[in-house]
């Protein structure tokens, strides 16, 4: 009973906004039609991410979608796996995450679905340097995250001094080569959220094609009929 | 050819006449009145978007798996590996939105043109017992895809039924089937979503027809036609729904369809409120959600839910408030005093409670989709004021109005100065 009053009292109650920030989120710039952008989302995750982070719903095979064959996808990007049909999963296990960082690395396949394009964007550059902090790393969008800057040696180092941002080292990409690089992840990511979405567009034109000359003959139709309604 | 048809129709209608029978009772001899305006498309459409739903689950049900380490898997797998899976997903879940826009403007529909005044009260008993089995059948539906919003929605709704005094607790039990919502309550709500509801649901719409083409329909002047016949036993201002109201819809179905086809294809999230973005973490019945917000058909009721203030620690109170706001439409047909049915004739104070009852209603829905403090606290202190948040301020007011909308409605459809009704439809 006590537990149900709590439940029901934290939901009247303020809702807490939790790791929010309140950071102003920077606009993605990606581009779901551009598969250039998508190959190099997909190499920087597969280089980058998934070391920690699965991608356990999508599968390898499914990246031709971006415009490689299989082997240039079983070359290039499949680290993790034996087969080609095989999912995008992480060798690090659930258990070992836990000891490593305090908790389990999320799968990541639907994470611009929980984020949105726009947070993950943000978030991929936010990150700072923090000597209070367990990994020495902290992120401006993400108060306190467990996870350490994996792209730091293509961001290079970062301070968040009195609310500006101070470049500590230098890292292997400029800064704009590293927004173009976080865009060209967070367009993966936006991508491996939902890998139907473009053909979903292709076929909602279709469709409403369809239903727009299907109104025409309907409406004919009822004009036909009603013509000697008083 | 023809003829070889017209010969096997006869065999047939010769072992079975009541197909023609009921067809004629139903379509081609049902008479309704000739000046259906846009608001008389959403009945049709609300059976075409129950068929979809119908359809389009039985689809769902054969990649689905009811069980809590499967099911958030399933949905993922049937967006990505099942042969247009995702379509299916969308229909379905673009329609659960759809029907409850279609039930709302029905039932407006008939707040406004009297449609559940007298001859038509089962009409609207009925109709009102469909709204209910749909919203346990979208609560029950809403837990299928076992992500955070389903997992701890569903919690929140059952720990409710908790708060009923003596039983509550047992109650709650009950219906989870084990301490939390677990894969006991997901194998039941998966039962109940996929053939208990849907029955019943069936079942009330059939029924919701009959006491309708019994009495026939009601029509924008609220004016009763089957008063007025011709020499041919017909209502004069009447047209046979076969075939000129089944045209007439079709073009409503095809516009319908179109819009349908616009957010499923081009925004099935619908910004958040049809897809909750949350609700694509999976389950995690050790972690609680910052903000637990219901789906936004639900969020009027939420929003009463949270706006009456607890007594003697047990929110029951607001449980119950948000129970009467419910079933206090059953009771519409009487509270209705007014000589006239439809809004046409009725003079200005049922207009102005019908458009206070409307913006309650909407804002209520978008306070319940928002934390309580998304207006701001008040500046002030004072010894009334149990929580400073000027959003829970808010909804006690359109709570309340919400309520005397209903309370108030004998005596203010009373004293209404309500103009003269004609013999007959205006055109």
């Amino acid at each position: 009973m006590r537990a149900i009053i709590a439940i029901l009292i934290s939901l009247s109650g303020a809702a807490a906004m939790g790791a929010e920030t309140g950071y102003r989120l920077d606009r993605s710039p990606h581009d779901p039609t551009d598969l250039v952008s998508l190959q190099s989302g997909a190499r920087t995750f597969a280089n980058y991410c998934l070391g920690c982070h699965g991608m356990q719903y999508m599968r390898y095979n499914r990246l031709r979608d971006l415009g490689l064959t299989e082997d240039q996808i079983r070359d290039n990007l499949m680290f993790t796996a034996e087969k080609v049909g095989e999912m995008m999963k992480t060798p690090m296990s659930p258990a070992q995450g836990k000891a490593w960082f305090g908790v389990p690395p999320p799968d990541l396949s639907v994470i611009a679905r929980v984020r949105g394009a726009d947070w993950l964007y943000t978030y991929l550059r936010t990150f700072y340097r923090d000597p209070k902090a367990a990994t020495g790393w902290n992120n401006a969008v993400f108060q306190n995250v467990a996870m350490p800057h994996a792209l730091w040696t293509l961001q290079g180092e970062r301070a968040l001094q009195d609310g500006k941002w101070v470049q500590v080292s230098e890292g292997a990409l400029s800064s704009a080569e590293y927004d173009a690089t976080t865009r060209d992840l967070v367009n993966f990511l936006v991508y491996a959220g939902e890998p139907s979405a473009l053909k979903r567009r292709s076929w909602g034109i279709i469709v409403l094609f369809v239903l727009g000359v299907l109104f025409i003959f309907t409406l004919l139709l009822k004009k036909a009929y009603w013509k000697d309604v008083k | 050819m023809a003829t070889r048809l017209q010969a096997l129709w006869g065999w047939f209608d010769s072992r079975m006449p009541s197909v023609a029978e009921q067809w004629r009772i139903h379509a081609s001899g049902y008479y309704a009145p000739k000046n259906f305006n846009f608001w008389y498309y959403f009945g049709s459409l609300a059976m075409l978007v129950l068929v979809i739903q119908i359809v389009s689950g039985i689809f769902l049900t054969m990649h689905y798996k009811p069980d809590a380490n499967l099911a958030f898997g399933s949905v993922e797998y049937i967006m990505r590996d099942v042969p247009a899976g995702w379509l299916i997903r969308y229909i379905h879940s673009t329609g659960a939105s759809a029907f409850f826009i279609l039930v709302y403007l029905h039932m407006f529909r008939a707040m406004l043109y009297g449609s559940h005044r007298e001859p038509r009260e089962l009409v609207w008993i009925f109709g009102v017992l469909i709204y209910l089995t749909l919203m346990g059948e979208a609560f029950f539906g809403y837990l299928l895809p076992w992500g955070q919003m389903s997992y701890w929605g569903a919690q929140v709704i059952v720990n409710l039924f908790g708060t009923v005094p003596f039983i509550g607790p047992d109650l709650a039990l009950w219906i989870r089937g084990d301490y939390v919502v677990s894969d006991a309550t997901l194998n039941r709500f998966f039962a109940l979503h996929v053939i208990a509801l849907p029955l019943v649901l069936l079942g009330l719409v059939v029924a919701h027809l009959l006491a309708l083409h019994d009495v026939g329909s009601n029509n924008p002047d609220g004016v009763e036609i089957k008063k007025t016949k011709g020499a041919d036993g017909h209502p004069v201002d009447g047209i046979p729904f076969h075939p000129y109201y089944t045209v007439k819809d079709l073009v409503g179905a095809v516009v319908f369809l179109a819009i349908f086809a616009i957010v499923m294809f081009f925004m099935p999230e619908m910004g958040g409120y049809f897809l909750e973005h949350n609700n694509f973490i999976p389950a995690d019945p050790l972690q609680t959600p910052a903000h637990i917000a219901p789906v936004w058909y639900f969020t009027p009721y939420y929003s009463i839910l949270r706006a009456v203030p607890p007594l003697f620690n047990s929110q029951f109170p607001g449980v119950l408030a948000m129970g009467i706001a419910v079933v206090i439409l059953f009771f519409l047909p009487w509270l209705d005093r007014s000589p006239v049915k439809s809004i046409r004739y009725r003079g200005g104070l049922y207009k102005t409670w019908l458009a206070v009852f409307v913006v309650s209603f909407l804002f209520l829905g978008y306070l319940g989709v928002k934390p309580t403090t998304v207006w701001g606290q008040f500046g002030f202190d004072a010894f009334f004021l149990d929580t400073k948040d000027r959003a829970t301020w808010a909804a006690r007011l359109f709570t309340i109005l919400y309520f005397l909308f209903f309370f108030l409605m004998p005596w203010y459809t009373k004293r209404d100065k309500t103009l003269p009704v004609p013999a007959r439809v205006t055109h």
